[in-house]
């Protein structure tokens, strides 16, 4: 379905209205179980496999906290600064819709347990946003629908649908930010550094596989505008179906055209849920939302409260790991980086590969060079993403310190490493199998270069002659004679030394 | 003393996906606001200094290790369904909203 909304010129939007945005963020955490039963947490499987009478809402099923998975939502508001809650509970959120089969998602309503964060992210120049939390909560994740009949499995025209309940009761976060306003016409931008703060941030804790291809991060973005110098906030749009980081900004960049043509014709914008459609970039109206008193939440009875204590806490704030962000500006500051050259390793996904390059002994200047150049290739050509490659850092730095010592030219190193990526073995095998050292040899270099200059005698009596850059050809004979496993440098000395020019 | 009306009843039955008859609306009306005017005056002999309950027990913190259980077979999952296709629970269409 298309549609054929009119839209305003963007820098005509900015000028005219200031776009307020809320981000709403679910991340599926990546624990062993589901939130309240015992089954399996894990991606696909044949459907309806990874199910039991509680995550299915069978009568008399009693769920059960996984422990795990508070850890983890505590963790995730501690590294997003909110307050923990001394005390909270779980709610019901009564909906009729076979995605949920208990006919209510268990989840957290007005006793979150956390709150009141904030989030400092870097947009691409550099610059600092402060985005307000409002806060973090615990839910479950709901089934797979899957819609038969009608054209290619959407709802519309389908004649029955088809329910896969693995992903039912799957632990889920949901992160909601206060309204962001101010932002004018980067709020797009903000929104899709915003998101990928959060999903850097996760990732570095190892709470999810933030994965929004596969859906573990999913982005709700709530989009709203209003008149310049107006002070009341506009009706907002909800924009689901967000399923990758530039996908936010064009979905936040759409809605803000969007809302703008809709209001500058005097219109007014409907309240509803609208699907973003990746291939052309545009938002189609969904449902109409239903308001909160509609879910007709109360706490959940079969759940005793949650009331984690100050050690607990105060032990799981101990595991926070250094700020992605922070960690980038630390490496940034201890390597002398450029902000291109931090980019560049930011943008091949380097930064931790060189890292633990440098710890196993590289000096950083090369460790970067070969990741962010050659395997960054050789990871393009294979189409594989650089940390997945068959090399680990201590095989680079391995390389990298026979090159500082002489046992390798580059252009033998490169031959070491395309070995390793062919899984042919560690460099010193591969170097050993390939026969692949330099010769360093003085003795069977000099037979070379003697060989060398007793073919070319008019270059020999140029360089005896003074013309010490004709030694160049003969340096090109020796390295072609010894397959280019000799010291370039060092033949030229044999040369010189050899017709008595050093 | 509360007071449910007519209206809030039939968007209560349409939340619950129940069919009442206009007859009904009026009784139930009635019903529910003796049964709200009961729990008010439970609430009435609570002090301020008793705080509002989910739970009869005074527990809290009660979990379960992250380990694995066994579940269901997909044909146990699928026993009781109505009716089920390529192992999946099959619904009936589902009308003019998406989750």
């Amino acid at each position: 379905m298309t549609t054929t909304a009119e839209l305003m010129d963007y820098a005509e939007v900015v000028e005219r209205y200031d776009p307020v945005l809320g981000l709403e963020v679910h991340v599926e955490l990546s624990t062993k179980t589901k939130m309240f039963c015992g089954c399996p947490n894990s991606f696909g499987g044949d459907p309806n496999t990874h199910v039991c009478p509680v995550c299915l809402g069978m009568p008399g099923a009693l769920p059960v906290v996984n422990g795990t998975a508070v850890e983890s939502a505590i963790r995730i508001g501690l590294a997003l600064n909110c307050d923990i809650a001394q005390w909270c509970r779980f709610a019901r959120k009564n909906y009729f819709y076979p995605d949920m089969p208990k006919n209510f998602q268990t989840s957290q309503y007005d006793e979150p347990i956390a709150f009141d964060g904030h989030l400092d992210v870097v947009l691409d120049d550099g610059e600092v946003v402060r985005v307000d939390i409002e806060r973090a909560h615990m839910e479950e994740d709901t089934g797979k629908s899957l819609h038969v009949g009608g054209a290619t499995g959407r709802i519309h025209g389908a004649e029955h649908s088809l329910l896969d309940y693995n992903r039912a009761g799957v632990p889920l976060i949901e992160i909601v930010t206060k309204p962001i306003a101010g932002m004018g016409e980067r709020a797009p931008e903000v929104a899709r550094a915003y998101v990928t703060a959060l999903r850097d941030l996760l990732r570095a804790m190892d709470v999810s596989d933030v994965r929004m291809d596969q859906g573990s991060l999913r982005c709700d973005a709530n989009v709203s505008l209003m008149a310049k110098g107006a002070n009341e906030f506009g009706t907002r749009t909800e924009t689901k179906n967000v399923n990758s980081l530039r996908s936010v900004e064009r979905a936040v960049r759409y809605e803000m055209t969007r809302h703008a043509a809709v209001l500058a014709d005097g219109g007014s914008i409907k309240q509803e849920t609208r699907h973003f459609q990746e291939a052309d970039g545009t938002t189609a109206a969904g449902r109409t939302k239903e308001t909160a008193e509609d879910y007709r939440y109360f706490p959940e009875p079969d759940l005793v409260p949650i009331a984690p204590t100050r050690e607990w806490v105060d032990q799981l704030r101990a595991t926070i790991p250094e700020m992605p962000w922070q960690r980038r500006k630390r490496i940034q500051d201890d390597w002398n980086l450029t902000d291109e050259e931090l980019r560049d390793l930011v943008n091949t996904g380097a930064v931790d590969l060189v890292a633990a390059t440098v710890d196993a002994g590289a000096a950083q200047a090369d460790a970067r060079s070969w990741w962010v150049q050659y395997l960054n290739q050789a990871a393009t050509a294979r189409e594989t993403e650089l940390a997945d490659l068959a090399i680990t850092p201590a095989e680079v730095a391995r390389v990298i310190a026979l090159v500082g010592s002489g046992e390798l030219t580059h252009k033998l190193a490169r031959q070491v490493v395309d070995g390793v990526l062919d899984g042919e073995g560690d460099p010193d095998q591969v170097i050993e199998a390939r026969g692949l050292k330099v010769v360093s040899d003085d003795s069977a270099l000099l037979a070379a270069v003697d060989e060398a200059l007793a073919a070319q005698p008019d270059v020999a009596d140029k360089i005896r002659g003074g013309k010490v850059q004709a030694a160049g050809a003969i340096v090109g004979a020796v390295m072609k004679a010894t397959k280019g496993q000799a010291d370039a440098a060092r033949v030229r000395e044999l040369i010189l030394e050899r017709v008595g020019a050093a | 003393m509360s007071n449910i009306s007519r209206d809030e009843v039939a968007h209560l039955a349409k939340l619950a996906r129940m069919a009442v008859t206009p007859e009904e609306l009026d009784t139930f009306a009635g019903q529910l606001d003796q049964i709200l005017d009961a729990v008010a005056e439970v609430g009435e002999v609570a002090g301020d200094d008793i705080p509002p309950t989910s739970h009869a027990v005074p527990l809290t913190n009660v979990f379960r290790t992250d380990e694995v259980r066994p579940g269901l077979s997909q044909d146990a999952a699928l026993a009781g369904a109505p009716a089920a296709e390529e192992g999946r629970f099959r619904v009936p269409r589902i009308l003019g909203e998406q989750q």
